[in-house]
């Protein structure tokens, strides 16, 4: 436990210490800024005929989207390429560590950077929930779902990238290797939107699988289970899979 | 352990996609001791070290630290070994002290423990003027007691040094040297080079490695003596030089010789006895019988770099066949 937690204070705080986490942090507030002029301009067209929460009318735009796909890979692709390449993977891993607690404090460290990354919607919301003063715009109650739908796709997308960063010595090809993967699963989710599926159960499994489906929910209020297990069943797969590529150095 | 070994390698071979990096090696230290693995690139210094420490493991073979299996016993193993890698790698964003602190709390001290061994090691590698400066900012030499300090941090009995001296200009290679050496008090000391010089100064036992095996393991003072064995003395004597050549021609014990001029009226004579005895007592007594004058009297000692050159010259394996 003690060594779980100096790694993720480590881990955490690799990306303050360098550029690395400001210039995300600017990049993520850009396309927020870019996503709430957006939703401002919409609101400003027809005031009365925004019936949606605002939370639903943010995630309509497609910033949210490109958020996530661009800066999953960014957050996560240091988190073994980096020390591969630095050398310090092999003093970590001759310290009395065990392999599992390195894999789960990278993975908790991005998951935290990440939310904190997405603290400043925050701060737009209440923006304009200050000016308009209009408790139906903004309930607390999708509020907190959307943010906990953030969370749950951000497990994934994390997950995902710390596997692809364990895989290689090079950041640069964590970070295809995880934006692949992430517009994968994301265009995945598109097929069912647009050519709808011939059969039955195509139509349902790619409902299942649809990121952007879940995202609707939860940006509605809704908070579905088969989401919540979905995207937990998948990150813990990618972690079992990242702490086989670091276990696979000790395999005979 | 009762029978005062650190380390016990058997028959430890590690194969890279069917190339032996290591083949067979069987080697022992004793505690206390400082051994230095000397080997030219590519001879599985590295390798046999990475072993040891954890990293990874061998493909056949076994190998035991403090008794400890390296690897169905790894953590505990772990918890007894400082290692420091080749090229000595650090997170360079991080202050000295910063580091040394996030190394000791990963290697399981306390906070307050932790905290009172920085300080110790830091005093020890002499880094205490340099500890809130970041590493990447630091001079070669800084970064690598840097490296020791770590690897010392937790008090562990065994550790291991992958070229620690690699990089250094001569002033910073004297002051690691040195601060190795302290080390041997209190701990065993395992490291690897391919500077001779350096191996010979620090370690009191030498395994000689090429090509993933042990060519020679001894203490350097056995080496040199087996080297030196029909070793040439050197006499600089004030004679002339027809009574220096009939009186060398009629010694017996003398195979060949040769005389050359120095500076003066002193001539120079390299005699190489025989058999493997010292001609040195012979010849003082010549000269004093003689009533010359003696100047110079030594017999050559070869250093490490004549043996392992002649150890590890290609033609010997041939030679073996």
């Amino acid at each position: 436990m003690r060594a779980y937690l100096t790694l993720v204070r480590r881990e955490l705080g690799g990306f303050f210490i360098s550029l690395t986490g400001y210039v995300i942090i600017a990049s993520v507030l850009l396309l927020l800024g870019f996503s709430f002029t957006g939703m401002l301009s919409s609101l400003n067209n027809d005031p009365h005929g925004v019936v949606a929460p605002l939370t639903e009318l943010f995630y309509g735009t497609f910033y949210f989207w490109l958020i996530l796909l661009l800066t999953a890979p960014v957050i996560t692709m240091r988190s073994f390429a980096f020390e591969k390449w630095s050398g310090t993977y092999e003093t970590l891993m001759t310290t009395p560590v065990k392999d599992w607690q390195v894999v789960l404090a990278k993975f908790t460290g991005t998951m935290l950077f990440y939310i904190l990354t997405w603290l400043p919607l925050f701060g737009c919301i209440a923006v304009v929930r200050y000016l308009t003063r209009e408790p139906t715009v903004l309930d607390p109650w999708t509020t907190t779902s959307t943010f906990f739908g953030i969370a749950l796709i951000g497990c994934l997308y994390m997950s995902m990238g710390c596997f692809a960063s364990a895989l290689t010595r090079s950041q640069i090809i964590a970070a295809m290797i995880s934006f692949v993967i992430g517009l994968g699963l994301f265009v995945l989710s598109l097929r069912s939107l647009v050519p709808a599926p011939s059969a039955d159960w195509a139509a349902k499994v790619f409902s299942y699988i649809s990121l952007v489906e879940h995202m609707e929910d939860f940006a509605r209020g809704f908070v579905d289970t088969r989401h919540i297990v979905f995207y937990l069943s998948l990150t813990v797969l990618f972690l079992f899979l990242t702490l086989k590529v670091v276990e696979s150095r000790r395999w005979k | 352990m009762s029978n005062g070994l650190i380390i016990e390698v058997e028959n430890l071979t590690k194969r890279y996609a069917g190339h032996p990096a290591i083949d067979g090696l069987t080697f022992s230290v004793g505690r206390g001791e400082i051994v230095g693995f000397l080997g030219p690139n590519g001879a599985g210094k590295s390798t046999t070290m990475r072993i040891l420490a954890c990293f990874m493991p061998a493909s056949s073979g076994t190998a035991r630290v403090a008794g400890l299996d390296v690897f169905t016993q790894a953590d505990e193993v772990r918890r007894r070994i400082g290692y420091m890698p080749e090229n000595n790698p650090l997170h360079l964003d991080m202050r000295v002290r910063e580091y040394l602190k996030f190394r000791a709390r990963l290697k399981g001290l306390g906070i307050g423990r932790s905290r009172e061994r920085v300080d110790v090691v830091m005093q020890q590698c002499g880094l205490t003027e340099v500890s809130r400066r970041i590493i990447g900012h630091l001079s070669k030499g800084y970064r690598q007691r840097v490296g020791l300090a770590d690897a010392l941090a937790h008090e562990p009995e065994l550790i291991i040094l992958d070229e620690p001296t690699i990089g250094l200009d001569p002033h910073q290679i004297r002051s690691v040297r040195q601060l190795i050496k302290d080390l041997a008090r209190h701990h065993t000391v395992l490291l690897s080079s391919h500077i001779l010089s350096e191996v010979e100064m620090t370690c009191n036992r030498v395994l000689i490695m090429n090509q993933g095996k042990i060519l020679a393991a001894d203490t350097t003072r056995n080496l040199q003596n087996i080297m030196s064995d029909g070793g040439q003395v050197i006499a600089e004597i004030a004679a002339p030089v027809a009574e220096l050549r009939a009186c060398w021609e009629q010694m017996g014990e003398i195979e060949y010789f040769d005389i050359s001029p120095s500076e003066g009226e002193y001539l120079r004579c390299a005699l190489t006895p025989r058999s493997g005895l010292d001609l040195r007592p012979l010849v003082f007594e010549q000269v004093r019988a003689r009533g010359w004058e003696l100047r110079e009297l030594s017999r050559a000692q070869h250093s490490l770099e004549d043996i392992f050159v002649h150890i590890t010259r290609p033609d010997r394996e041939e030679e073996a066949r």
